[in-house]
């Protein structure tokens, strides 16, 4: 029996943990087949859904019939809508995404690759600064409860997970960009625009993290206010031990656990909401190039750019999942 | 042996509360004390009554007309010339148009969950009252629509079809129905099992009945609860759409919109890009504050 395994076996791997586990990954990763081809299949269809064909101009002369036959040709559209998908799904795991309505001479993969490392730089910034200073903040608030630090911290992380992004990085953009501008003549302000790697990232970076370290120091707080009424840490507080200590060897381990799982969301989060800092700062990034995409219909152009959100996000998701076993040994795998 | 009679009348009364307190009027009741919950109340209240009146105020000559255009008050700032906030870069008076965007925002917002709750309540009871192979399918079908990045999906729709209200509404609702499906379905699932559900299906209750009397009554809190957190997220979509020049078109005033066209001009006049902000959020705050009294009031583990 060379490959498959016996049912007897596949039973004896399963009972071990490690065993269970080999599985729930494996299984984890074929789960996002079916999601990636779903996504796929969704937007796919919702573009040849879409009324009229992609070369029709707004009033204007429209283009002559030649000319569309050689368009289509040249995007394939020429072929049945079935034969295109499947076409579009192999190429897509080629990395391959085809070519820009918009930029004729270019192709999506091309544009992604140019556009990418701004929105990487900004969203890991992001993503570093979120697990500190939201984690921090949590766990401050938590040990001093129903104080003035707790009271200031709930309530700016209340606000800040109730405003929307954009809002926030225009409130930003007029207080630390225009009013102190005016206020001081020019001498200190942040850049409210453009992509550099020195005060441009802070406004946008602050504007993406926001959010999250709200939702991270709100959870952190109600995670740290169960484990510090646990029995091991009043033993811990009992053998003496400095609150740095208990903080950081019996407080945190726990509290932290309920953080990980959200930063799976708090991924996907940083992807989307790129679309929104990069517009509201002018950087020429993937989630710009969304935007532009969408104004103008490029539609090949919003598949590559869903298609490859979902991708990254899915592997957020699966990253966080598995990284949750180990770091919990309580999680059944199911 | 005879009970006293004195003894049996001192037990019921000791044993019968003066009033009794439903879960309605104990939510009510929870929810009064909660101050936050309140101050959100009366802010949405607020924002109804403007909605409706600001036709009113411009009929009667109180704001300017949010359509009418001023050339000489282009980007007028506050103050200037009888326009409180301001104007526009079209000359437009900032606070007719602001008070006019709530409409929209608060449309979006109630209009969607209208739309979402029969999707939701439909799919949620069928996954969770006939479960096995139906709840499967249904539940992996709900997996595979959470998967999608939601401002994504409504991009996607909105540059397909063209940004009417139709398709934004239909479009924020879409992405949005997921959760309500899965909550109902949780509750159903958990409800189930409940011994009263037992003696009314042993009593011989139609399934119909069954889902309408019981099941469906007792997941009610939950449900409010879920729907009125998702008023917010439905207005945060649709001022992004806005924001992001795809929303619903000018020249109907919505918050969004004004953030957008503010933005251009945002060193002139800064305060045509911070009324509208501040009002998209403290419309999101007040929203959340009376969605967690409502959840506090309403779900009975909290009881004390």
């Amino acid at each position: 029996m060379r490959g498959a395994l016996l049912p007897a076996q596949l039973a004896a791997i399963t009972s071990t943990r490690t065993g269970s586990l080999a599985i729930f990954i494996v299984r984890r990763i074929l789960w996002m087949v079916p999601i990636l081809f779903f996504v796929i299949l969704i937007t796919f269809s919702l573009m040849h859904l879409a009324p009229g064909s992609p070369w029709d101009k707004e009033g204007g002369r429209q283009l002559s019939d030649t000319v569309v036959n050689n368009l289509n040709i040249r995007y394939g559209l020429n072929k049945p809508v079935t034969q295109q998908f499947f076409l579009y799904i192999s190429s897509v795991i080629h990395f391959d995404f085809g070519l820009s309505y918009q930029y004729q001479n270019k192709t999506v993969s091309g544009l992604l690759l140019e556009s990418w490392p701004y929105t990487a730089t900004i969203g890991v910034l992001a993503f570093l600064l979120i697990i500190p200073v939201g984690v921090s903040l949590g766990v401050l608030a938590a040990l001093r409860q129903n104080t003035r630090i707790d009271y200031i911290t709930m309530g700016f992380a209340t606000v800040a997970a109730s405003f929307p992004n954009f809002v926030i990085g225009a409130l930003m953009v007029v207080v630390f960009g225009v009013l102190s501008y005016k206020a001081t003549g020019g001498n200190f302000y942040l850049p409210t625009a453009g992509f550099a790697l020195d005060d441009h990232l802070i406004m946008p970076v602050l504007t993406l993290a926001l959010l999250p370290i709200a939702y991270t120091a709100r959870l952190t707080r109600a995670s740290t206010l169960e484990a510090i009424r646990q029995d091991f840490v009043r033993t811990a507080w009992a053998k003496g031990l400095p609150e740095r200590l208990v903080v950081i060897r019996h407080v945190l381990k726990n509290s932290l656990i309920p953080v990980v799982t959200t930063l799976g969301p708090t991924f996907a989060f940083l992807v989307t909401g790129s679309v929104i800092v990069e517009t509201v700062f002018s950087i020429p990034g993937i989630g710009r190039a969304f935007v532009v995409a969408i104004e103008s219909r490029d539609y090949p152009m919003i598949l590559g750019t869903t298609v490859l959100f979902s991708l990254v996000i899915a592997v957020a998701n699966l990253v966080v999942d598995v990284a949750y076993v180990f770091i919990d040994p309580r999680v059944r795998l199911t | 042996m005879a009970v006293p009679a004195i003894a049996v009348e001192q037990l019921s009364q000791w044993e019968l509360p003066e009033q009794q307190i439903g879960l309605w009027s104990d939510a009510l009741q929870r929810f009064r004390r909660n101050r936050l919950a309140i101050a959100g109340a009366a802010l949405v209240v607020l924002l109804v009554l403007i909605a409706f009146g600001s036709p009113l105020l411009v009929h009667l000559g109180i704001i300017h007309d949010p359509l009418r255009q001023n050339v000489d008050f282009i980007e007028a700032n506050p103050g200037q010339n009888g326009y409180v906030l301001g104007a526009d870069q079209l000359g437009r008076d900032t606070l007719s148009r602001l008070l006019f965007g709530s409409q929209i925002s608060l449309a979006v917002g109630i209009l969607v969950q209208a739309i979402i709750l029969p999707i939701g309540l439909a799919i949620g009871l069928t996954a969770g009252y006939f479960g096995g192979r139906i709840d499967n399918l249904l539940m992996r079908f709900t997996d595979i629509w959470y998967a999608f990045p939601d401002l994504l999906f409504v991009l996607v729709v909105v540059s397909v079809f063209g940004p009417s209200l139709i398709t934004i509404f239909g479009a924020i609702a879409l992405v949005n129905w997921v959760g309500l499906a899965r909550l109902v379905r949780g509750q159903v699932l958990s409800i189930k099992e409940k011994e009263f559900i037992e003696a009314a299906r042993s009593s011989g209750s139609a399934p119909a009945k069954l889902i309408l009397k019981h099941l469906l009554p007792n997941s009610l809190g939950p449900i409010i609860v879920t729907l009125t957190f998702g008023i917010p997220n439905a207005i945060f979509l649709e001022a992004i759409l806005s924001f992001l020049g795809v929303g619903i078109q000018p020249p109907t005033a919505t918050w969004g919109q004004m953030v957008f066209d503010g933005y251009e001009a945002i060193y002139a006049n800064p305060s045509s890009v911070v009324f509208p902000a501040l009002a998209i959020g403290f419309t999101l705050l007040a929203f959340s504050f009376v969605g967690d009294g409502l959840r506090d009031a309403l779900d009975p583990r909290m009881r004390r």
